[in-house]
């Protein structure tokens, strides 16, 4: 295939990657690597490369809308970026030693796992139970609303530190931005508000796919080639979609749709990793 | 006092991740274009890895390759720009803190840093 073409087709696929990463929260790496590697046989490192460059772009971005707005918490951000850091550097050395064809299994099992957790109800509670750690840090905050500021305590700081190691390693290994994770850690765990989750962890992603980036731009993943259209798709992709996501709200059937995609996307992977063709 | 400098903060590195976003974007649109004039008929294979080409794996490869229009230098380094926008935003939370007087977020803010210089040895070494 020649550059022209394999640059627009990738360039029209990431598009409607940013799109729907964006109208659905999910980021727009999910797509992204079933994309380059089932449909254009790119190999999955070239693939991951990618994909972190495009998850750095989106989250930085739009945490740079969200982080004015006020709603993001920076210090709950920065102590769990402690966590997803050493995560992501421990998975993109892994992603070096562990064989192509497990990466693309665990990819799927995680791209299911992640379309599952998108479809849950997300309901909206504050916690005011006092947490000694939470305290400490500095970790309860207050977040502008409608009917003005509201007050918030963070609870179980240890089980949310380490899911966020869990999601680091995840984002360095497979090359997306574990957005899915981290708000179960913050809004599950932690008992944070939904919207302080969804803003602080998209603050936090940029950082965590810079920390694997790092490693993967040595390791000579990156091929700017590649990931030239990959980053102008998806940052196209997930402007459309913020404009969109600002006109409706009901977005439910845009998360079912999304996530029949993934599935498909995710079964595709697993059989590729299985029989080796990955 | 202590809610105005965090205002302050905000607004700095809002302005910084947008300024690192835009920069690199530009970076890589601008070389993108060189990139296709020049090899937009090539024929290319990603299906195996290995690695990328010479000239721009090395920081002084890649200035070279700017200054004589290399579309995949140009792209390059508008890459790691964004790669480093959030590690600069990182660095300007630390500034921060230490300018709120919050020495227990500086420690976090420099762990956060090390970690992910450690990570730039580990590319290197692992």
């Amino acid at each position: 295939m020649s550059v022209i073409e394999l640059t627009i087709i990738i360039l029209i696929g990431s598009y409607f990657a940013g799109l729907l990463g964006s109208l659905t929260g999910l980021g727009g790496g999910f797509v992204i690597v079933p994309l380059l590697t089932i449909a254009l046989h790119v190999d999955i490192h070239y693939a991951i490369g990618a994909s972190l460059v495009s998850v750095i772009a989106t989250s930085s971005g739009s945490a740079a809308a969200y982080v004015k707005e006020g709603i993001t918490n920076m210090r709950l951000g920065m102590f769990l970026e402690i966590a997803t850091t050493a995560g992501a550097m421990t998975g993109a050395i892994l992603a070096i030693y562990i064989p192509t064809h497990y990466i693309a299994i665990l990819f799927g099992c995680i791209l299911i796992a992640s379309a599952l957790l998108s479809l849950r109800n997300k309901a909206e509670h504050i916690t005011k139970e006092k947490s000694y750690l939470a305290e400490k840090l500095k970790l309860n905050n207050s977040y502008p609303t409608a009917d003005g500021s509201v007050e918030y305590s963070v609870t179980n700081v240890g089980g949310g530190f380490f899911m966020m190691l869990f999601a680091g390693v995840l984002s360095g290994l497979l090359g997306i931005g574990s957005g899915a994770l981290k708000v179960v850690a913050m809004d599950g765990i932690m008992k944070i508000p939904f919207k302080v989750s969804t803003t602080t962890s998209n603050f936090m992603i940029g950082v965590t796919a810079a920390a694997s980036a790092v490693v993967y731009l040595q390791r000579g993943y990156i091929d700017p080639g590649l990931s030239m259209p990959v980053v102008i798709g998806v940052v196209l992709g997930a402007l459309s979609g913020s404009k969109i996501l600002v006109q409706s709200t009901s977005s439910k059937w845009i998360r079912v749709v999304f996530s029949v995609v993934v599935s498909i996307l995710a079964i595709e992977m697993i059989y590729n990793g299985l029989v080796g063709k990955i | 006092m202590n809610t105005f400098k965090d205002r302050d903060m905000q607004s700095v590195i809002g302005w910084v991740l947008r300024i690192g976003v835009y920069l690199s974007i530009g970076f890589v649109v601008f070389g993108g274009i060189f990139y296709l004039y020049r090899h937009g008929h090539s024929i290319v294979d990603h299906s195996v890895f290995k690695g990328v080409p010479d000239f721009i794996s090395t920081g002084s490869g890649i200035i070279h390759g700017i200054i004589t229009f290399r579309g995949q230098a140009i792209m390059q380094a508008g890459i790691i720009l964004l790669i480093a926008t959030p590690i600069i935003r990182v660095a300007c939370s630390a500034i921060g803190f230490i300018l709120e007087k919050d020495y227990l977020y500086t420690c976090i803010t420099l762990l956060v840093l090390l970690i992910i210089f450690i990570s730039l040895l580990g590319g290197h070494t692992g």
